[in-house]
């Protein structure tokens, strides 16, 4: 069944909701406008006001919560309509979410998940098109997901909630118009990396709304001679480093596309757990294709010379042959 | 417009290839200035160029095998302005190598464009380098920025096991790892059988022996090293190629080159020391102008030729301009060395080990360190009797330390 990431993930909401009286939808504008990404339409009439709850505009109000609700038992999704705001929330989720179960020596666990669009693509300028994922992903006490296929989409909620600790869903909001083909087979964790293409000269590790621009960047390579592996992460925390270990091992080489920016990125990360593990497979330096470290501009063409582009990835991975 | 050529890196060598160039268009380059490394047969060589200016073109690619003399680069004179027509019949291919095929990777990490340390090569490519023996300095690298690749590594021991003939034992060649080295050895053997080969053909040699007392200069380097800390002392091999040297100063018919039918004498005398390599072969560069050199100074420069030639990292004037070659096969214990002299050189001194030996003195016997040393010496050159008075000056040299 074909099925868009949009509707992947209302039909995720959909059965969570049905399935566990205890989860409930929280967010700005999720219940009577059907959410600012069209996540939650129709779910205000099929589940009501009390479970579908539209919110004032206070991440940090909000957030806490539903931080609150878990502690008292619930089960909450909350959605924050884009990682740009999810900062006002920075110490909900840093500070109380991530650590009360330490805070407590074990007492309380915060069994909540946050739901939030990220990345820019859409000419929303420096303030709505941030990346931040790695700034969550370098948390202890966080699961970072970061669904990139509709499968995902449909099944990593539930996975999520049935978490007993907090965690993250980024949803690209380049991917919510993503249509693909529902598999059979649900997916039945949110622990590991996948290979989304297999090949065996250079791996592209990325993960998100990255993930589409890299299956281009590996076509145009294939025409090129280029055999392309691409790992999509999938999880940014936990890492799956046997996964990412083992498709460098194998090429001997890789590029990490990541849209956040360069400088502390989540791909820096991955290059040094490589570097650190793998060094004697590698066959070329390490590279990355990140933002460029610019706000973000509104200018169409200036937008898109700065996020990593299937041409950007496709210069990396040749630079690394040599060619 | 000058033009740099391939030189011989030994009379042995008659073509060469091209591993490396250290400079590029446009580098300003000093008289002695490493510019490039050349696989002889024998060793991976670094050349040195002679004349001073700026590249203007690099004619010769990496990977290229050309023939000894071939113009490998030209260079502009200091003020002479770059010409519009190419010079040479080779065709121009150098910029393609030059720096602006470096991807323009926007934001590329700065470390990238820093000159490396040494040759470039990636981690996988030292791992399964050292796998299969290969000497990585020897592999010519086409991944990024010029880098060895393990495919590079994995087609030059490929490559290095083709030459070597196989006869009927085809079974044997999935098995490439083990025979790099022995590829290798025999490209040396086969360099050593044809500069010997033509030495025995062409040189007319005589060989003179004399046993020479060794109680004075072993004495006499006792007391000197007691002074010395220990990774300072010389060795008795140094001493050795010290009063060779100054002997050699005497007799200019034993220092210098046969070449076109005559003698030509050299007013410099650079020693070739004959070291042998561990993998098997044996190779003899150049210590220069060693009766120049104080004997701590000998001693560090035979320690350091040593360990480079070992370790194949030895310049191109070090190959091809020994003057006259010492070999010193006491450490193996032998008495006496019969040399064969390395064309075209016309002399090869040899020493055998320092021994304690009977030695009448006064009307007496006694027990004292002697030393034969030995003279091969080409006959078209000098004769006998002028050899004769050579080991004897050598001998009394050899009495008097102090004066090394």
């Amino acid at each position: 069944m074909k099925m868009s990431y949009r509707e992947a993930l209302r039909e995720a909401l959909r059965e969570a909701m049905s399935a566990d009286s205890r989860v409930f939808l929280m967010g700005e504008d999720v219940g009577r406008y059907g959410g600012s990404y069209a996540v939650s339409k129709g779910l205000l009439d099929e589940f009501g006001p009390d479970r579908i709850r539209d919110t004032p505009l206070s991440e940090l109000g909000f957030v806490g919560a539903g931080i609150g609700a878990a502690l008292g038992g619930m089960r909450p999704i909350v959605e924050v309509m884009t990682v740009n705001f999810s900062l006002l929330a920075l110490d909900q989720i840093v500070n109380t979410a991530a650590l009360y179960r330490h805070m407590s020596a074990g007492q309380f666990s915060v069994p909540v998940v946050i739901r939030m669009a990220s990345g820019a693509g859409r000419q929303i300028a420096a303030q709505h098109s941030h990346s931040f994922e790695n700034w969550y992903a370098s948390i202890p006490g966080l699961t970072v997901l970061a669904p990139a296929t509709v499968d995902d989409a449909r099944g990593m909620l539930g996975l999520a909630l049935a978490d007993p600790d907090p965690v993250l869903i980024f949803e690209h909001a380049q991917l919510y118009n993503l249509e693909e083909e529902l598999s059979a087979d649900k997916v039945s964790e949110i622990r590991s990396a996948r290979v989304r293409r297999a090949g065996s000269t250079v791996s592209l590790i990325t993960y998100g709304g990255s993930l589409p621009k890299t299956m281009a960047a590996a076509e145009m390579l294939a025409e090129e001679g280029i055999d392309a592996e691409v790992i999509d992460l999938r999880v940014l925390r936990p890492l799956d480093e046997a996964t990412i270990l083992a498709s460098v091992r194998k090429c001997r080489r890789a590029v990490v596309i990541d849209e956040c920016w360069r400088s502390g990125s989540l791909a820096g990360e991955i290059m040094a757990r490589i570097a650190e593990q793998a060094f004697y497979d590698l066959d070329a330096p390490l590279a990355r294709v990140c933002s460029e470290e610019v706000p973000m501009p509104y200018a169409r063409h200036l937008e898109e010379a700065a996020l990593p582009q299937p041409a950007k990835i496709v210069a990396a991975a040749k630079a690394m042959l040599g060619k | 417009m000058i033009e740099f050529r391939l030189p011989s890196l030994g009379s042995d060598m008659d073509q060469g290839k091209l591993l490396e160039w250290h400079v590029k268009p446009g580098d300003a380059v000093k008289r002695g200035q490493i510019v490039a490394v050349v696989d002889t047969s024998k060793a991976a060589v670094d050349v040195e160029i002679w004349q001073e200016g700026t590249i203007a073109q690099l004619l010769t690619q990496p990977g290229e095998t050309i023939p000894v003399g071939t113009v490998m680069a030209t260079l502009l004179a200091a003020g002479e302005v770059a010409s519009t027509m190419p010079v040479t019949p080779v065709p121009p291919v150098a910029p393609a190598l030059g720096p602006a095929q470096a991807p323009a990777m926007p934001g590329a990490a700065p470390s990238s464009v820093l000159p490396a340390l040494r040759k470039p090569a990636s981690p996988a490519a030292r791992k399964r380098a050292r796998e299969l023996d290969v000497d990585i300095d020897s592999v010519t690298g086409t991944g990024p920025h010029g880098a060895i690749t393990i495919d590079d590594v994995e087609k030059f021991a490929r490559s290095a096991i083709a030459p070597v003939p196989v006869p009927a034992m085809r079974t044997v060649q999935s098995a490439p790892a083990v025979s790099v080295a022995a590829a290798r050895h025999a490209e040396m053997r086969k360099a050593i059988a044809a500069a010997m080969s033509r030495s025995k053909r062409e040189i007319p040699h005589y060989y003179l022996s004399e046993a020479v007392l060794m109680r004075r200069a072993v004495d006499w380097l006792k007391r000197e090293n007691e002074t010395r800390p220990l990774i300072e002392r010389v060795l008795m091999g140094a001493l050795q190629l010290k009063a060779v040297a100054l002997t050699l100063k005497r007799f200019p018919e034993l220092n210098g080159y046969w070449r076109d039918g005559g003698f030509q004498p050299s007013t410099v005398i650079h020693i070739g020391v004959a070291i042998s390599i561990r993998q098997g072969g044996l190779i003899a560069p150049a210590l220069h102008d060693v009766d120049c050199l104080a004997l701590p100074e000998l001693m560090r420069s035979l320690a350091d030729l040593v360990k480079r030639a070992r370790a194949g990292s030895l310049r191109s004037s070090e190959m091809s301009d020994a003057t006259v070659t010492v070999t010193n096969l006491g450490e193996q214990g032998v008495d006496t060395v019969h040399g064969v002299i390395y064309p075209p050189q016309v002399a090869l001194i040899g020493f055998g080990r320092v021994a304690a030996r009977p030695w009448a003195e006064d009307g007496a016997l006694r027990v004292a360190p002697v030393t034969i040393a030995s003279l091969a010496a080409d006959h078209r050159v000098s004769d006998g009797h002028r050899g004769a008075l050579f080991l004897a000056a050598l001998r009394e040299q050899l009495q008097h330390p102090e004066e090394l």
